[in-house]
């Protein structure tokens, strides 16, 4: 099948990589590039664990195709720690207990990211509203979005 | 299972290339690439086209337009299509919202489709490489195993904030799949009696359907309780609701009347 060329930034890098046609972006960042953060769990857009950032919006990189992307900024869960230094969104889940299995964790943090991103004082409903298309199904939602919210405060915190 | 990708900056060429079979025309993706992930074998490729018209909402006179590419995360940030962000926002989660296009959501079967619904009662109409069509009759003709023309827009008068009456059901919250989506244009007169009355209903069909029996029971009543009990009584007339892992045929068929009525008390 014909390969074709894929160049977009991933996490502030430049990626050029060859790519099989009409293979999803999930696919390509997990199996070409080498980024295994986004999760493949359902492949029908269900669950979010595939969720990644494409120019600053959020997206399903499961139904997303890789050609679409050419030139566009990708931002993954695998590019938020800092040398060394954990995102704020990643220090809160962990020591919130926000994360079990792990399997919806990037998913999760890349939806509250994008929420933080536009709005960095959420409500509580605003959490609500932007992790409803990732699934979880170990910690039953409640300390995720208290993670979120206190990555958010502490966020305001530095900021102020 | 690997797939040629086309993209067309003209429309003209994308769909002149939908015309191989198996070919299917590239929205947002999220239907289309969920069948393909899905091992849906008919398909054998997809067109895009990158033309900037299919991108863009225009509003002039009174009149919007909406590319069929526009997402309903474009509607949403809108301030001139406030009358549709109510829609807008039932259609799946953050991430689906930045993906889904309107001229996707015109061939989603039930349970999807919901913005579709409120099209259909905003009277718009559909835009495509073929022709005009009122969106009654465009989604009378769909034929979900024939090759479609490519939609290009839709088109209808701007909806203040308000008039459309909307409602999706759902039984996860805040967002899931449809139970049953309804909209309702309504005039009313000086008096408070309805003048003119469009009923769309969703997962009440295989697609989105109006409630054309329940419209005309509606004329010249007021909306309280005994004066839409009619409407009430007849809104399943014509019905023929899926049945789907969120609720059966019966369900759907119990449940709208309530919801309906409530949709006109509240
Ligand atoms: C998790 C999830 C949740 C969802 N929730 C909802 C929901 O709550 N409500 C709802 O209504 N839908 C929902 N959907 C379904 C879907 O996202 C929407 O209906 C969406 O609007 C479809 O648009 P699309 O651009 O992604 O379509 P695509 O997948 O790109 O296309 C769908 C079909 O339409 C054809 N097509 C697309 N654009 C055109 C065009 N311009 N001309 C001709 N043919 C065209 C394609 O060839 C394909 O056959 C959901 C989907 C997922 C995966
Ligand atoms: S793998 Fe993409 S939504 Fe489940
Ligand atoms: S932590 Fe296991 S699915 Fe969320």
């Amino acid at each position: 099948m014909a390969r074709v060329p894929v160049q977009f930034t991933l996490n502030g890098q430049d990626r050029a990589e060859f790519v099989e046609s009409g293979v999803t972006l999930l696919h390509a960042l997990r199996h070409t590039m080498g980024d295994t953060s986004p999760k493949a769990g359902c492949q029908q857009g269900t669950c979010g664990a595939c969720t990644v950032i494409v120019d600053g919006e959020l997206r399903l990189s499961c139904l997303t195709l890789a050609e679409t992307c050419e030139g566009a900024s990708i931002e993954t869960a695998a590019g938020l720690a800092n040398e060394g230094l954990l995102h704020p969104l990643q220090r809160a889940i962990v020591d919130g207990f926000a994360a079990q299995c792990g399997f919806c964790t990037p998913g999760m943090i890349m939806a509250a990211k994008t929420l933080l991103d536009h709005t960095p004082n959420p409500t509580r409903d605003d959490v609500v509203e932007a992790i409803s298309g990732n699934i979880c199904r170990c910690t039953g939602y409640e300390p995720i979005i208290q993670a979120v919210l206190t990555a958010a405060q502490s966020n305001s915190q530095k900021a102020g | 299972m690997s797939l040629a990708v086309q993209t067309f900056s003209s429309v003209r060429d994308a769909s002149d290339a939908l015309e191989s079979e198996g070919i299917r025309y590239l929205g947002g993706g999220t239907l289309v690439v969920r069948a393909v992930n899905e091992g849906d074998v008919s398909i054998t490729g997809y067109v895009r086209s990158t033309a900037p018209t299919l991108q863009t909402i225009d509003i002039a006179e009174g009149r919007a337009t909406v590319g069929a590419s526009v997402t309903m995360a474009a509607i949403l940030a809108h301030v001139g299509l406030a009358g549709l962000h109510p829609v807008a926002k039932a259609v799946g989660g953050p991430a689906v919202r930045n993906m889904a296009t309107v001229g996707g959501n015109l061939f989603a079967p039930a349970p999807y489709g919901d913005f579709t619904v409120g099209l259909l009662a905003l009277d718009a109409t559909v835009h495509s490489s073929d022709g005009d069509a009122p969106i009654e009759d465009f989604l009378a003709a769909r034929n979900d195993r024939r090759k479609p023309d490519l939609v290009t827009a839709v088109s209808l008068d701007v909806p203040s904030a308000g008039v459309l009456r909307f409602l999706k059901v759902s039984r996860v919250k805040p967002r899931g799949v449809s139970v049953v989506t309804i909209a309702a244009a309504l005039a009313l007169d000086d008096a408070g009696k309805v003048s003119s009355a469009r009923i769309a209903l969703g997962c009440m069909a295989d697609r989105p359907m109006r409630a054309h029996v329940a419209e005309q029971a509606l004329i010249g009543r007021q909306l309280v309780k005994e004066e839409i009990r009619e409407a009430v009584a007849v809104i399943g007339e014509g019905t023929n609701p899926v049945t789907d892992p969120v609720a059966s045929a019966w369900y759907r068929s119990e449940v709208l009347p309530v919801h309906f009525s409530r949709l006109l008390l509240g």
